[in-house]
Order: structure tokens, then C-alpha cells, then sequence
């Protein structure tokens, strides 16, 4: 085998990252942060153009590099995903961080090589992939975490989420060592091979304890959540809406990838694992939220929460969880490109408000607007017919399949609990008692994104926009 | 007899230790004339007369300085951390030495004739810089740590650009080994046929990152007696000033050592047909020495910023460029093969 | 005599990790950190990867454990404090430490590798090539788009300090190295021919 073909299906990380070097380098010698707004725009549309492209070409399953890279359904899925939100969320962050002066010219090739690092992860094939991956992406976001430098809330995110993030890579790094050491490859195939013949041996199972205890730190699961709310609040907004929407799709495909490829063996083993994180995460998300007056710290657990459905889908082990698992993930991305817009667009004389009780009687101001979050929270906390209902739907059911049917009662319960928080903002909205008004700014790219994905949580029961089958094939790649 | 020498542990250890000692001592007195060679070289610039008193022109010179510092009485500052200081010095030339392990002087006369013999040489060149830090910490005062400070910094900054420009040299040889890279630069063409020719931009570049290495003048900040006093060695006296200074001497004596070996084909005779050997590469060090001194005494010293600048901005760069100019010349064969002598 | 070789710097490296530990001073510290690198270093060399070897000293020794000395002398922060501080949750990590020794304990004694495993691993030295040369066709060929993501991880890393340290400072005066250079006395100077007792 040639390097031209593997380079011919790295493509498009390739072409970001090329746009990215060159672009860091335009712009080191030419404008500086004068190119902040330009550069927003070139890698928006860039990175949705390979979304589509990537979503729109390939068929099948293309191996590069020995393994290490695996292009299939799963990973396209997963790809188009990531970088559609990604670029919806930049898009959004435009007008944020150039009012605030926080548009500095790296700040959207942060952003781009963050987006590299997640395709690296959804294709991982191999051990050290993974963890290359993860790290690109990782490093990415600590940087944009603590990019209002002036800001001690906005260092303080970047630094814990570096240290605990270093932490996690930490645990990471030594389960895969120790499945090195059982295996002898750190190859995902060569890994499933070895851990094949019926008992799993107790060094392997140490190691996959280690590699979830990892991974479930990127996917801010319980008991691995602590840094969450804390980098959420301390954030810039935008940034905020980065790390709830592209980095969790990675992360969780990640976790797919490597529990049904790498571990395909030993299904009963983690699946233990991943219900037990997916029941706390659930209920902490829910629990805790209903403390929160910040609506940054809210959907920080609201996000927690999320995981733990999404968790679910995965710990029933088949095919219809992991189908179930991409589909939540879409919806649920959908979802918070919608409700960030919104945040970002509470502001009063200009400063951003974070707190619930400024949307008091918020309705009679901007019924328009008060209308599309009333969907996109109900959406959220799954009242039917919104689009959250049926992505809830799916998980139960594939838990219920998967033979994990009190996970599924559990997450009745739960998303019952979770709905009073989300239905509380709307009561605010509607019914609270009239305090300050907010700004009635309405930036276009904002109230186009919220408009959008509000529009979308009602008409996207029709058909999921044909997500449905999408995310069936992908998960057949995956599990078989 | 030789039974005894190549078989027995304590045999094999008699033999070991007496090879050192033929490399350490002939090259510890010969630093004593260096180092009244420098001081010469530096009085004849400034057209004085140097040291003309002790022995036939001053030629005893050196040791008498020896003699005094070791009668010297050792004074420890109060609040200096004690073992540290005194290992400080130790360091400094320790380090300076074993780096001569790898070194040959003729075709295989090397103590040890190791893969990654050029990479060890740099590896030990990183690790002098502690003798530097240790020393100006330990001494619990200003002015050493100061100095200290600003001679760590140089020299990890320039270890760089010299890290590169040997990247070069490897590439060209295909080899880490010194008597690969010597035996590459041998041809028909005598001196022609040297790295100097094809490497020449990175000659001087490695020339100058060798004086900021070694901490010699003009870019001396450590010491710059007119702002620090003397630097790191302000608080030291008598022997251990003794060892500082014999082990920045042995350094300086090395960098002379590579640049020979790397550019200037080592033992190679540079006439074809004279014959090769040890004669040539002492005659090519001492040249370098002389180049060496010269620059003490005719060049001013520079101020610390410009000396970063020049690290970072000038020679890192370029060194950078180099490497990837000398991979594309070597893979293609560029300038009639210069590049590329993995054959030979 | 590679035996003695092994247990010499076996030791070094535990004593040194041991000391680091333990040292009340952080410098101290950083120096037994150094003697454990190096005797680690020497402990490569004994597997045959001499390059890996001298790699670890120059990028460990000779750069990351100097910026480490650096911070520790220059930052003034008072360890003993720091260090009462952590008595304090003293208990509870010995607690963690002991229940994690366990495991480890536990995972060793059932500890077993897959029957492939071991023709699978990649020898330290290749019979036919030498060891920087097997390292360099790893990481060239084997290993080629993780080297160049580290790369890539490596750029963010430099973009991140850039971006989160570097202030452009509008109230300084810098220097023109060029033009500098490029002054000449004609330019510069002026002659004056001064009066005794007038000036100027």
C-alpha cells in the first residue's frame, strides 16, 4: 500500500489542518487580529463544507495507515456532526467575541484544529490514535477556555480544566497501557482478537476500567463531571456553546468506537460500567440543576444529564443502542446550538446576564423569541411531541432491548425530575413578575440559529430529516 | 600476559582506566598551555606583553596559577547550601570530561566507539549547564544567581540552533558515529572535501553557537565582570574556582574538537597524499583555539537581549532552514552528490 | 558486570524518586529528579536503545528539568506551609494510596498476557538494523500520521502560550536592529566647534 491512498482518505483532515497552518501563518505576517472576523467566517464555512462533503461522499469502509485510521459509516456520521455544530458555533461566537475584544486570529484555528482532533477521535483504529486525537482536541479547548485571559473566572476554567484534564489523560494513558500489556498491539483489531476467547482477563478488565474512567471525563460523566459546571461558567459564552455541542459528539463516539472495536469481547463487562455512569450522570444532572440560578452552571448539568441518556444507549451493547446513542447526540446538539444562541443573546446594556431571573415576563417583550426557547426547553427536557421526546424514546427503548430495564425506569424518573428546571425558565418566561428588561438586540446569525433549531425540534418528528437511517447504518458498521 | 588484559574483569578495568588517563592527562597539560596561549593571543592584540615571568617566557605560568588556587583557603559563603555548592564545580568538570569519550583523535583511536556518539557529546553539553545553575543557586547571593540565570537561558537557547546545525552534518553522513562522519569527508580532493565547503553557512553558525555555548566572550553575560562581577563564580575560591574554570577551559578545548571533526575532516590530511593521522587534527584544533581567543579579544560583548535575539530570531531560523535545505540536497543528490556521502 | 551496571542504576532511580519525594527543599528536589532521569537513561542504554537513552537526557536533563529548577528558585513559595496544608489530607490519601496498592496487587497476581502477545510486540533491537535506525523506520513509516499529529498537538501547545501570554506593549521603545546598522556617522553626529567657557 502507498501513502497516496491513506493520504486519499484523510482528505479532509488534511485539508483543515493545511488551512489552518496556512492561515496561522497569513495571518502572523498580514492584520494580525484585524483577520479575526474574516477568519471566523473562511473556517465556519470551510468546516461545514467538509461536513458536507464528507457527508455527501465515501461509502463503505476505508482503513489507512495499518489501522490506525478507520473511515466508515460510523465515523462519517459522527464527522458531519461534529463539524456542522462546530461551525454553527463559531459562526455564532462572531459578534460575541468581537465586542469584547476576544477575537484574537487564533482563536477560530484553535477551533478548526480542535475540529481535527475530533475527526482523528471518532476514527481512531488504534490506542495511540485515540490518544493523539484526544489530546489535539483536548489542548484546543484548554486554550479557548482561558482565551479572556484578563478574566479570573475564565483562567481559573482553563487551568482546572487543563489539570483535571491532564488527570483524566493521565488514567487514560495507563489503561491503555495496561491493554498494551495484555495484548501486546495497541491496534483496535488486534486488540478485539486477543480479547476474544471468552474469559477477560483481569489486567484487560483493569485496563478498560482506566480507559472509560478517561474517557467518561471528556464526556463529563458523574462521577467524572466535577470540572463541568466550573468551565461552563467561567467560559466565554460561545465557548461555553463549543464545549456542550462538538467535543461531547467526539467524545462519545470515541467511546463507541472503542468499546465495540477494541472490546467488542467483553460487552457484559463494561456495559456494567457505562449503566452505572449513565444512572449517576442522570440523576446529578437532574438533582443538581435545580439549584442553579446561572443559566451557564444550568446547562452544565443540563449537559450532564444528557450524557447519561446518551451513556445509556451505549451500555445496552447493541446495535440499536448505539443507533439510539448517535441519534440523541444529533438532537441533543441541535438542541443546544439553539438554547446557546439564546444565551448569548440575554444581555442587558450590552453585558452579557446569566442569571434565570432576568427572562422574568421575558414572553411579553419578545414573544417571538420566548416562543422558540419554549420549544427548545421543552425539547430538552422531553415533552412530547418535541424532537428531545423521541431521542429520549430511543435510549429508553434500546435499554429496555438491551435488557437494562431499570436503567430505563430510571431514566423515566429522572428526566421527570429534570423536566421541573427546564419548565421553571419557561414559567419565568411567561409568568414570572416583570423585572429590568433585557436588550432587545436580535444579531441575525443568532436569531437565525435559534429560529432554526427551534423550527427544527417540531418539524423534525415528521422524519428526523432522515437521520433515523443514517445513524442505523453507522451503528451497523459499528456492531457486528 | 594479554590473557590477563582482555578476559579478567580486573584486567579489562586496568586497560579502561589506563586509556582514560592517556586521554585526560595529555589534554590537561595541554589546556595548561592553552590557557597561557590565550592569555598571550589576548596581550599580543591589546599589544601587551602577557605573562613573561614564571619559567622561559611565561611558559610556567599556568602553573603556577594551579599552585596558588589549590594552597588558596576555601571559603564557603554563610548561607550557602553546602553540598550543593561544592558538587556545583565537581559537575562543571566532570561533565566537561567525559564528553571526550567519544571523541577520536586518529582513525579509531576513541575510547568509546559508540552508534550515537555525536548525540552523547550533545547530550553531555546539555548537562554542563548545571554546574552553572547549581553553582550560582547554591551560593545564596544575588549576583551569582543572576548570572547563573542569564547562562542557563544562553545556553539551552543556542543548544538549539548547534542541536540543527548537526542535524545537518548527520544527514550528509548518514551516521551519529565521529569516524562515519570523518570518514564521509574523505575524497580525492583533499580539503575540497570537507563539510566546510558544502556546510559553509552553517560553519559559522555553529562557530558563534559554540562561543555563546561555552560562555565565552562576546557573549560572556554570565561572567560580565562589569555588571555581575563575575557571575556564577563570584563566591568561589581556591580549588573549586579551579575546577570551574579548568572545566569551562575543557569545554571551549571540545567545541574546538567538533568543529574539526565536523567540518574539517578530523585526522584527514587536507593534500592528497600526504598521509592522515593525529598530527592534522591537533594542527585543526589549535587553529579553531586561535580563532577562538581571537574573537576574546577583538569582538565587544553583546547586551543580553540581542544575544536571545540572536539565538531565536537569527540562527534558529536558519538552522531550521538548513536542515531542510540539506534533507532535499542529499535526497536529490543537489551540487554533485556534496550533500550526500552515505555511499563512501 | 551489566548485572552490577543494572542494580547501580536500578537504585539510582528508585533512591532518586525516593529523595524527590522527600526533600524538604524543592530544589533538592529537582536535583534527585535529575539523578533519576539520568540513571533511567542509563538503564536504556543496558536495553540496547541508546538513542532513546541519550534523547532522555537531552530533552528531559538538559531542557525540561532546567525550566523545572528555574520555577522553583525563582518562585517564592513558602513549601513547609504547603506542605502542612497537606498533612492535613494526609490520612485520606494514604487511605486511597493503600486500597490502590491493593488492586495493583491483586491485578499482578492474576496478572497474565494473551499467548500472541509477545510475537506481536516489536523487538528493542532489530538484528539487522541498528537501533536509531529501526526507531526511525517506526516513526517514519509504521507510525508516520501519529508522528505528524503530535506535530500538530505540539503547534496548539505553542499557539496556546502565545495566545494566553503574549501582550503586545504599545508604551515601550524597541529596538530596529536594522536600523541600527544601517546609521551612519554622517547622519548621526554633528561637529560642533565649542568655545571655551561658552557651551553651546
Amino acid at each position: 500500500m502507498t501513502i497516496g491512498s491513506d493520504l486519499n482518505i484523510i482528505l479532509p483532515e488534511i485539508v483543515l489542518s493545511v488551512f489552518a497552518l496556512f492561515a496561522l501563518v497569513g495571518a502572523a505576517y498580514a492584520g494580525k487580529d484585524k483577520l479575526g472576523p474574516l477568519l471566523v467566517w473562511v473556517t465556519s464555512a470551510l468546516m461545514a463544507a467538509v461536513g458536507v462533503w464528507i457527508g455527501m461522499s465515501g461509502d463503505g469502509t476505508n482503513i489507512a495507515f495499518n489501522g490506525m485510521f478507520v473511515d466508515d459509516g460510523f465515523s462519517r456520521f459522527a464527522k458531519v456532526t461534529i463539524l456542522l455544530s462546530a461551525a454553527a458555533v463559531l459562526l455564532m461566537s462572531q459578534e460575541y467575541m468581537a465586542r469584547r475584544d476576544l477575537l484574537r486570529f487564533e482563536y477560530p484555528l484553535l477551533v478548526a484544529l480542535a475540529a481535527v482532533g475530533m475527526m482523528m477521535m471518532v476514527s481512531a483504529g488504534d490506542l495511540i490514535a485515540l490518544y493523539m486525537g484526544l489530546e489535539l482536541q483536548s489542548l484546543a479547548l484548554y486554550v479557548v477556555a482561558a482565551l479572556r485571559r484578563d478574566s479570573v473566572k475564565s483562567t481559573e476554567a482553563g487551568l482546572k480544566y487543563f489539570v483535571l484534564g491532564a488527570l483524566s489523560s493521565g488514567l487514560l494513558l495507563y489503561g491503555a497501557s495496561l491493554v498494551y500489556g495484555y495484548s501486546g498491539t495497541t491496534l483496535f483489531s488486534g486488540i478485539v482478537q486477543t480479547a476474544e476467547h471468552g474469559q477477560v482477563s483481569l489486567g484487560l478488565l483493569f485496563g478498560i476500567v482506566f480507559l472509560v474512567a478517561g474517557l467518561a471525563f471528556k464526556v463529563s460523566a458523574v462521577p467524572f463531571h466535577m470540572w463541568t459546571p466550573d468551565v461552563y461558567e467561567g467560559s466565554p459564552t460561545p465557548i461555553t456553546a463549543f464545549f456542550a455541542t462538538a467535543p461531547k459528539v467526539a467524545a462519545m463516539g470515541l467511546f463507541a468506537r472503542v468499546l465495540f472495536d477494541a472490546f467488542d469481547g467483553a460487552v457484559a463487562d463494561w456495559s456494567q460500567i457505562i449503566a452505572l455512569l449513565s444512572l449517576l450522570s442522570m440523576f446529578l444532572g437532574a438533582v443538581a440543576a435545580i439549584g442553579q440560578r446561572n443559566i451557564k452552571r444550568l446547562m452544565a448539568y443540563s449537559s450532564i444529564a444528557h450524557m447519561g441518556y446518551a451513556l445509556m444507549g451505549l451500555a445496552s451493547g447493541t446495535e440499536l443502542g448505539v443507533q439510539a446513542m448517535l441519534i440523541y447526540m444529533a438532537i441533543y446538539v441541535t438542541m443546544n446550538v439553539g438554547t446557546f444562541a439564546f444565551i448569548l443573546m440575554m444581555e442587558r446594556d450590552g453585558a452579557p446576564v446569566v442569571d434565570i431571573d432576568a427572562l422574568n415576563m421575558y414572553s411579553k417583550a419578545e414573544p417571538g423569541k420566548a416562543l422558540a426557547m419554549l420549544v427548545l426547553l421543552f425539547s430538552l427536557a422531553g415533552v412530547p411531541p418535541m424532537l428531545g421526546f423521541f431521542g429520549k424514546l430511543y435510549v429508553l427503548r434500546a435499554a429496555y432491548e438491551g435488557g437494562l430495564a431499570w436503567l430505563a425506569v430510571a431514566g423515566v424518573v429522572a428526566s421527570v425530575i429534570g423536566a421541573f428546571y427546564y419548565l421553571r425558565i419557561v414559567y419565568y418566561m411567561y409568568f414570572g413578575e416583570e423585572r429590568e428588561a433585557l436588550d432587545r438586540t436580535n444579531p441575525p446569525v443568532l436569531w437565525g440559529l435559534l429560529m432554526i433549531s427551534a423550527v427544527a425540534m417540531v418539524v423534525g418528528i415528521v422524519n428526523m430529516f432522515g437521520v433515523e437511517g443514517a445513524a442505523a447504518a453507522a451503528a451497523a458498521v459499528l456492531v457486528n | 600476559m594479554a590473557e590477563f588484559f582482555s578476559n579478567t574483569t580486573a584486567g579489562i578495568l586496568i586497560v579502561v582506566v589506563a586509556q582514560i588517563l592517556l586521554v585526560v592527562v595529555p589534554l590537561l597539560v595541554a589546556l595548561a598551555f592553552l590557557m597561557y596561549a590565550d592569555r598571550k593571543i589576548w596581550a599580543a592584540v591589546q599589544m601587551r606583553r602577557g605573562p613573561n615571568v614564571v619559567g622561559v617566557y611565561g611558559l610556567l605560568q599556568s602553573f603556577a596559577d594551579f599552585l596558588k588556587y589549590i594552597v588558596k583557603e576555601i571559603v564557603v559563603p554563610a548561607g550557602a547550601d553546602r553540598a550543593v555548592y561544592f558538587l556545583a564545580p565537581m559537575i562543571s568538570l566532570v561533565m566537561a570530561l567525559v564528553a571526550w569519550a567519544v571523541i577520536p583523535f586518529n582513525d579509531g583511536w576513541v575510547l568509546a566507539d559508540i552508534n550515537v556518539a555525536i548525540l552523547y557529546v550533545f547530550a553531555i553539553s546539555s548537562l554542563e549547564v548545571y554546574g552553572i545553575i547549581m553553582g550560582g543557586w547554591a551560593s545564596n547571593s544575588k549576583y551569582p544567581f543572576l548570572g547563573s540565570l542569564r547562562s542557563a537561558a544562553q545556553m539551552i537557547s543556542y543548544e538549539v540552533s548547534i542541536g540543527l546545525i548537526i542535524i545537518g552534518v548527520i544527514i550528509s553522513t548518514g551516521s551519529m558515529n565521529f569516524g562515519d562522519i570523518v570518514k564521509a569527508q574523505d575524497g580525492n580532493l583533499g580539503l575540497f572535501n570537507w563539510y566546510w565547503l558544502p556546510h559553509l553557512p552553517m560553519l559559522f553558525l555553529f562557530f558563534i553557537s559554540a562561543l555563546a555555548e561555552t560562555n565565552r566572550p562576546p557573549f560572556d553575560l554570565p561572567e560580565a565582570e562589569s555588571e555581575l562581577v563575575a557571575g556564577y563564580q563570584v563566591e568561589y575560591s581556591s580549588t573549586p574556582f579551579l575546577l570551574f574554570m579548568i572545566g569551562e577551559l575543557v569545554a571551549v578545548v571540545l567545541m574546538c574538537a567538533l568543529v574539526s571533526l565536523l567540518f574539517f575532516g578530523g585526522w584527514l590530511s587536507p593534500i592528497p597524499g600526504l598521509p592522515d593521522g593525529i598530527l592534522w587534527m591537533v594542527m585543526k584544533m589549535l587553529l579553531v583555539f586561535f580563532v577562538f581567543s581571537m574573537v576574546k579579544a577583538i569582538t565587544p560583548r553583546y547586551r543580553y537581549d540581542q544575544l536571545m535575539r540572536l539565538g531565536w530570531k537569527v540562527f534558529l531560523p536558519m538552522s531550521l532552514f538548513w536542515v531542510v535545505f540539506v534533507s532535499f540536497a542529499a535526497k536529490f543528490g543537489w551540487f554533485w552528490g556534496a550533500f550526500a556521502r552515505w555511499g563512501m | 558486570m551489566s548485572a552490577f551496571a543494572f542494580y547501580l542504576f536500578a537504585i539510582c532511580v528508585v533512591a532518586g524518586g525516593f529523595f524527590t519525594v522527600i526533600s524538604r527543599n524543592p530544589v533538592h528536589s529537582v536535583l534527585w529528579l535529575i539523578l533519576a532521569f539520568l540513571s533511567s537513561s542509563g538503564l536504556f542504554v543496558l536495553l540496547g536503545a541508546e538513542f532513546v537513552a541519550m534523547l532522555m537526557i537531552v530533552v528531559y536533563v538538559g531542557a525540561v528539568a532546567v525550566l523545572f529548577l528555574f520555577v522553583v528558585m525563582m518562585l517564592d513559595v513558602d513549601f513547609a506551609e504547603l506542605k502542612a496544608e497537606m498533612a492535613k489530607y494526609m490520612p485520606l490519601a494514604l487511605l486511597i494510596g493503600v486500597v490502590i496498592l491493593m488492586q495493583f496487587v491483586m491485578a499482578y497476581g492474576a496478572w497474565e498476557t494473551n499467548p500472541a502477545a509477545d510475537g506481536l510486540r516489536a523487538q528493542v533491537t532489530p538484528v539487522d538494523k541498528h537501533n536509531t535506525e529501526a526507531l526511525g523506520a517506526i516513526l517514519y513509516d509504521q507510525y508516520f500520521l501519529l508522528f505528524q499529529l503530535s506535530g500538530l498537538i505540539l503547534l496548539v501547545a505553542m499557539i496556546g502560550a502565545i495566545v494566553l501570554t503574549l501582550r503586545h506593549r504599545t508604551d515601550v521603545k524597541r529596538q530596529d536592529i536594522l536600523a541600527q546598522i544601517y546609521r551612519d556617522p554622517a547622519k548621526a553626529m554633528e561637529l560642533k566647534d565649542v568655545k571655551p567657557g561658552e557651551g553651546l
